[in-house]
C-alpha cells in the first residue's frame, strides 16, 4: 500500500545553520505515528517544513508527497487545500492557539468554509455539531464566545474541532497535552483516539513524553539532532530499544510502581545545531562511542521488519541492553 | 460597567485639575507678570496698581483658589495684555491650527500605517530597511531642524513655496509636510513593531496551519489584533491636534494657538498660558478616554472586564 | 524514625481574588487544613494539579507567607515572625529553588558570583574561604570553575537548574523546598538533576520537601508523598507503594492518567469535568463533582484524612467509610 504521507530526505536550514539534516518518514492510511524527542531534535520543525508554515527565511531541501503529489514548494493556493483540508495541525499553547479577537464560531466557521461546500446556515449548525462532538458543552451558546473564556483544555477541544472542520487524512497534534494537567492530557489523548477511531484519520503525535507517544501511537520514530534515530513498532521500542540513544531516553524516566532504581542520566546536552560533532550527533554522550562513530553520520538502515536505527554500535547496543559481554 | 465610568472620568479630572496646578507654580514661580509686561523702568507705583489690579498682590494659595473657583464658574480670566478674555483669544487661534494639524494629522495614518505594515510583511526587504531609516530619520531629527531644512530648499533654493505667513494655501503646505513626517515616521515603527509582534503569534501559525490565504491571515487575524496597541499612539495624536504644532507655527510664523502660547509664555500672560494648557489637557484626556472605550471595542478580554464591573 | 525537623499543623490559607478588573471578591481557599511531618533527612513529596494549593504550601512551610491559622514549626520552634533576626537565622538554613532557572538568575553576574552572594550577605567566612566554597560548590553540582566563569545565558537549562542548587546550597541549609524544580527540563536532564538530587541528599543528610505535578519524578526522590487536590490533602502514604495501590479516586485517576510506555490506554480512568477552579469550592468533598464513585454523602460532608493501614491516610467517604464499616 502506498503511504498517505511520504518524506524523503527532509532538510530545513536556518540562516544556514541545519536544524533538519536529512528526515524520511512514511506515514500510511489511517496509522498513528509517534515523533519523540527532546526540545531541538526537530520533530516539530518536521511537519511545520512539511506543510510549509516555517517563516521564509528557513531553507527547505528534499521532498514530501502527499498520495504521490509533491507539496512541498507547491504553490501557495494548492498548500492552502492541503492545509486544514487534508492535513490538518493542532498546537501546544493553548492559551495563544486561537485569534483572541475573534469568537470561536468566526474562527471555527473560516475552516469550515475553506474546506467544505457548505452555505448559509448549513456553516453553522456544522459549527455547533464539531462543538458537541469534541465535547464542549451548550455548544450553541458558547459559539459566540471568545477564546479566553474557555480553559486549557476546552481551546485544545475547540482546536480539535476545528481540524476536523476540513475532514482531514491526517492530524498533526504538535505536542498537544503538553500544557495541560494531567487528569486533562488524558481527556484530550481520549478524544484523540475515539476521534481517530471513527474518522478512520492518521496521527502524528508529537510529543517529548515517551508515555504519551507509547500509549497512543501504533509506530514511533526517535528523533536526535535533526535526524530519526530509531524507528519502530511503540511496543517493540519501549521493551527492547536498540538505539544507545533511545535507550537513554526510556532509562531516564522514572518507574511509577516496581522496584526504584538509579536513573540512567545522558551526560552533556544536545549539541548545538550550530556546532554539529562529526558523525553520529550523538556519539559525543554515547556510553557505547568508539572512533568509528566519529568519522561519518550513520543512515538509517533496517534491522528486522518494521524496524529501522542510524547506529553502527546497533548489534553492541543489544547485546549490552541484554546483558551480554560486548565481544 | 457604570463604576468603570465613573472611575475613568474621575481620574481624567484629576489629571485635569493637575495639568492647571501645575502650570500655575511654574509660572507664578518663574517670573513677575507685572515686571515682564510693562519693563523694569516702570515706576513702582504703577506696577503696584498693576500687581493689585490683577490680584497679583495676594497670596499665591489665595490666588490658586481664586483661580480655580473662576475656572469652576467658567471664568477663564482676561490677558494681562490687552484685556479681552483670555477664552477668546484662544478660541479665535483655534480654526489656524486645526488647518495645519487635520490635513497632517490624515497624512501621519495614510502614510505611516500603510508604510509600517507593508515593512512588517516585508521584514528585512530593501523597502523595509528604507522605511525604517526614513522613520528613525523623521523622529530623531527635530521638526524644527526639518522646518528650517524645507524652507531651504523649497522656499529658499527653489523659490517654490513661501517660507512663512498665512495668506494663502500655498502657506500651510511647508507646515503641513513638516508635521505629517514626524509623526508618519512614529507612526510607522509603531505600527511595524505591532505587527511582527502579532505576527509571531501562535494564533497565526494556526490560521496558516487551517489554510487560509497568506492574504487573509493577514487582514481578518494580524490587523486586529495589532490595531490594539496602535490605536494608543493614534489617541495621542488626536490629543495633540490643539498644541503639537508649538514649534512649526512658531518657524512658519503661522498665528495658531501653538504661537499663541509662546508669546503668552514670553510674556507671563497668566490667563492665556492656563487657558490654553487647560484646553490641551482636557484634549488629551479626552482622546484617551476614547482610546479607553476603543480598546474595550477591539479586545473582547477588556470588554469582558468591563462587563463584570 | 527520625525526629521531625518540619511539622506544619493544620495550616490554611486564602486569598481575596477579584473577577476581572472591578469584578466582586471572592475568598479563595488555597490551602485548607494541611498538616505535615518531614522528618530529618527525608523527603516528601507533594503532587497535585494547578489549583491544588501545593505551591502555596510550599511558600508557608519556608515562612515566605504567613498561614491565616495553623503553625509551622522548623527544628522544634514555631517559625519567627518574617524579617526580623530570629527569622533571619532560620531562613538560613532553609532554601527554594523553583521551575524557571533563568528567572530565579541574574543574567548579568557570572553565576559563581551569584553562588558566592548568599555566603557574602550572610558574612559567612573570609573572601578566601568563599572562593573555596563557591568552587566546592560547583563541584558538588557537577559543574567546573569553568562553568562558575560564565554568565546565565551561555549555560544550558540543566546546568543553570545546577547553579541555583549550588547557590541554595552554599548556606550548609538544613531544608530544601523544590517547586517543580525538573519540569522545564528534557527528559534525559531531568534525570541528571533528579540523580544529582539524591546524590545530594545522601551526602548532605538534607531535608526536602519536593513539589511536582509529576507522579514519576516525585515517586523516584520521595519516601513519603502527599496528594492535594483543592488546598487539601486528600492522600498520604509511602512513596513506594502510594501509586501501585492509590486508594482515593482521584489519586487512582492521576495514575491512571499517567501515560506508561509498553501500556496501552485501555481501561484508563478519565476524569470528566475541567480542572477545579479554588475561586468556587464545590461543597462536601471537593473532588465530588468529578468523582465516577461518588454518593450522595460526598455533597455534605467533607471527608477527613484518617488512617486506612500502615501510614496510608486517606480523606474519602467510601475508603474510609469501608474500615468503619469493618469495624462496627
Amino acid at each position: 500500500m502506498a503511504p498517505l504521507v511520504n518524506i524523503e530526505g527532509l532538510s530545513v536550514a536556518f540562516n544556514g545553520v541545519p536544524v533538519l539534516r536529512g528526515v524520511d518518514l512514511a506515514l500510511g492510511k489511517g496509522e498513528a505515528l509517534g515523533l519523540v524527542g527532546e526540545s531541538g531534535s526537530g520533530k516539530s520543525v518536521t511537519w511545520l517544513a512539511a506543510l510549509g508554515l516555517l517563516p521564509r527565511h528557513a531553507k527547505v531541501t528534499g521532498s514530501v508527497r502527499l498520495n504521490g503529489r509533491e507539496i512541498l514548494g507547491a504553490p501557495a493556493a494548492q498548500l492552502d487545500r492541503v492545509r486544514g483540508g487534508r492535513v490538518a495541525m493542532i498546537f501546544q499553547d493553548p492559551a495563544s492557539a486561537l485569534n483572541p479577537v475573534l469568537t470561536i464560531r468566526k474562527q471555527l466557521c473560516e475552516s469550515l468554509a475553506l474546506h467544505r461546500d457548505l452555505q448559509g446556515n448549513a456553516v453553522k449548525a456544522e459549527a455547533r455539531r464539531l462543538l458537541d462532538l469534541v465535547g464542549i458543552p451548550d455548544a450553541g451558546r458558547r459559539l459566540e464566545a471568545y477564546p479566553h473564556e474557555f480553559s486549557g483544555g476546552q481551546v485544545q477541544r475547540i482546536m480539535i474541532a476545528m481540524a476536523l472542520a476540513g475532514n482531514p487524512d491526517v492530524l498533526i497534534a504538535d505536542e498537544p497535552t503538553t500544557a495541560l494537567d494531567a487528569t486533562i492530557q488524558a481527556q484530550i489523548l481520549e478524544l484523540l483516539s475515539s476521534i481517530r477511531c471513527e474518522f478512520g484519520m492518521a496521527m502524528v503525535l508529537i510529543s517529548h513524553d515517551l508515555g504519551v507517544v507509547a500509549e497512543n501511537c501504533d509506530r514511533v520514530a526517535v528523533m536526535y539532532a535533526g535526524r530519526i534515530v530509531e524507528e519502530a513498532p511503540s511496543n517493540q521500542l519501549f521493551a527492547d530499544p536498540v538505539h544507545p540513544y533511545a535507550q537513554s531516553l526510556i532509562g531516564a524516566l522514572p518507574p511509577l510502581d516496581g522496584p526504584r532504581r538509579r536513573l540512567t542520566a545522558i551526560p552533556g546536552t544536545v549539541p548545538d545545531p550550530a556546532m554539529m560533532p562529526d558523525g553520529c550527533a550523538f556519539a559525543p554522550r554515547c556510553a557505547l562511542a568508539s572512533d568509528p562513530c566519529g568519522l561519518a553520520a550513520p543512515t538509517l538502515a533496517p534491522i528486522a521488519n518494521e524496524r529501522a536505527v542510524a547506529c553502527i554500535r546497533a548489534e553492541a547496543s543489544r547485546r549490552a541492553l541484554l546483558g551480554i559481554a560486548a565481544e | 460597567m457604570g463604576r468603570y465610568l465613573a472611575i475613568r472620568f474621575g481620574r481624567a479630572a484629576l489629571t485635569i485639575v493637575l495639568v492647571v496646578t501645575f502650570a500655575f507654580v511654574v509660572l507664578r514661580l518663574s517670573g513677575d507678570p507685572a515686571l515682564m509686561i510693562l519693563g523694569p523702568e516702570a515706576p513702582p507705583e504703577v506696577l503696584a496698581a498693576f500687581r493689585k489690579a490683577w490680584g497679583l498682590d495676594d497670596p499665591i494659595w489665595f490666588q490658586y483658589l481664586d483661580y480655580f473657583g473662576a475656572i469652576a464658574k467658567g471664568e477663564l480670566g482676561r490677558s494681562m495684555r490687552d484685556g479681552r478674555p483670555a477664552i477668546e483669544l484662544v478660541l479665535e487661534r483655534i480654526p489656524a491650527t486645526l488647518a495645519l494639524t487635520l490635513p497632517a494629522f490624515f497624512f501621519k495614518v495614510v502614510l505611516g500605517i500603510p508604510a509600517g505594515i507593508y515593512a512588517a510583511l516585508h521584514r528585512g526587504s530593501a523597502i523595509d530597511r528604507a522605511v525604517m531609516m526614513t522613520a528613525v530619520a523623521g523622529f530623531t531629527v527635530p521638526s524644527f531642524v526639518l522646518a528650517l531644512l524645507l524652507v531651504l530648499v523649497f522656499a529658499v533654493q527653489l523659490g517654490w513655496l513661501p517660507s512663512g505667513g498665512q495668506d494663502s494655501w500655498r502657506h500651510a503646505i511647508l507646515p503641513i509636510v513638516t508635521l505629517s513626517l514626524g509623526g508618519a515616521a512614529v507612526l510607522a515603527r509603531f505600527t511595524r513593531s505591532a505587527m511582527l509582534e502579532v505576527l509571531g503569534q501562535p494564533y497565526i501559525r494556526t490560521a496558516s496551519a487551517k489554510g487560509v490565504p497568506w492574504r487573509k491571515v493577514v487582514t481578518s487575524h494580524a490587523l486586529p489584533n495589532a490595531a490594539i496597541p496602535t490605536v494608543t499612539i493614534l489617541g495621542f495624536m488626536v490629543g495633540t491636534l490643539i498644541a503639537g504644532a508649538v514649534v512649526v507655527e512658531s518657524v512658519f510664523s503661522w498665528p495658531g494657538v501653538g504661537r499663541l502660547l509662546v508669546v503668552a509664555v514670553a510674556n507671563r500672560d497668566l490667563a492665556v498660558v492656563q487657558c490654553i494648557l487647560l484646553l490641551v489637557a482636557m484634549t488629551m484626556v479626552t482622546s484617551n478616554l476614547v482610546v479607553d472605550f476603543l480598546y474595550g471595542f477591539l479586545d473582547p478580554r477588556l470588554r469582558a472586564k468591563g462587563a463584570h464591573a | 524514625m527520625s525526629p521531625p525537623l518540619v511539622e506544619v499543623t493544620e495550616i490554611s490559607r486564602s486569598y481575596s481574588m477579584r473577577s476581572g478588573m472591578f469584578g466582586r471578591t471572592a475568598a479563595v481557599h488555597a490551602v485548607d487544613g494541611v498538616s505535615l511531618t518531614i522528618p530529618k533527612g527525608q523527603t516528601l513529596g507533594l503532587v497535585g494539579e494547578s489549583g491544588s494549593g501545593k505551591s502555596t504550601t510550599g511558600r508557608i512551610v519556608l515562612g515566605l507567607e504567613p498561614p491565616d491559622s495553623g503553625e509551622v514549626r522548623f527544628d522544634g520552634k514555631s517559625m519567627a515572625a518574617p524579617v526580623t533576626a530570629a527569622w533571619r537565622t532560620q531562613r538560613a538554613r532553609m532554601q527554594m529553588i523553583f521551575q524557571d532557572p533563568l528567572g530565579a538568575l541574574d543574567r548579568r553576574l557570572p553565576v559563581a558570583t551569584q553562588i558566592r552572594e548568599p555566603l557574602d550577605i550572610h558574612g559567612l567566612g573570609t573572601p578566601a574561604e568563599r572562593e573555596d566554597r563557591v568552587r566546592d560548590l560547583l563541584r558538588a553540582v557537577e559543574l567546573t570553575p569553568a562553568h562558575g566563569a560564565r554568565y546565565p545565558g551561555a549555560l544550558s537549562g540543566g546546568q543553570r537548574q545546577r547553579i541555583v542548587l549550588a547557590r541554595a546550597l552554599a548556606t550548609k541549609p538544613d531544608f530544601l523546598v523544590c517547586d517543580e524544580p525538573v519540569s522545564a527540563l528534557d527528559v534525559s536532564i531531568q534525570a541528571q538533576v533528579v540523580n544529582l538530587l539524591c546524590d545530594l541528599q545522601a551526602q548532605l543528610g538534607l531535608t526536602l520537601l519536593f513539589i511536582s505535578h509529576d507522579l514519576r519524578v516525585v515517586r523516584q526522590i520521595s519516601n513519603v508523598v502527599a496528594v492535594m487536590y483543592l488546598g487539601r490533602i486528600v492522600e498520604i502514604g509511602s512513596a513506594d507503594d502510594l501509586f501501585a495501590r492509590p486508594e482515593h479516586p482521584y489519586t487512582q485517576a492521576l495514575v491512571s492518567a499517567s501515560p506508561a510506555p509498553g501500556r496501552r490506554s485501555a481501561g484508563r480512568i478519565v476524569l470528566a469535568g475541567d480542572p477545579p477552579n479554588p475561586a468556587a469550592r464545590p461543597q462536601g468533598c471537593a473532588f465530588h463533582p468529578r468523582c465516577p464513585r461518588a454518593i450522595a454523602r460526598c455533597a455534605r460532608e467533607v471527608p477527613a484524612l484518617s488512617t486506612v493501614g500502615g501510614n496510608r491516610q486517606v480523606a474519602c467517604h467510601l475508603v474510609t467509610g469501608a474500615e468503619t464499616r469493618d469495624a462496627a
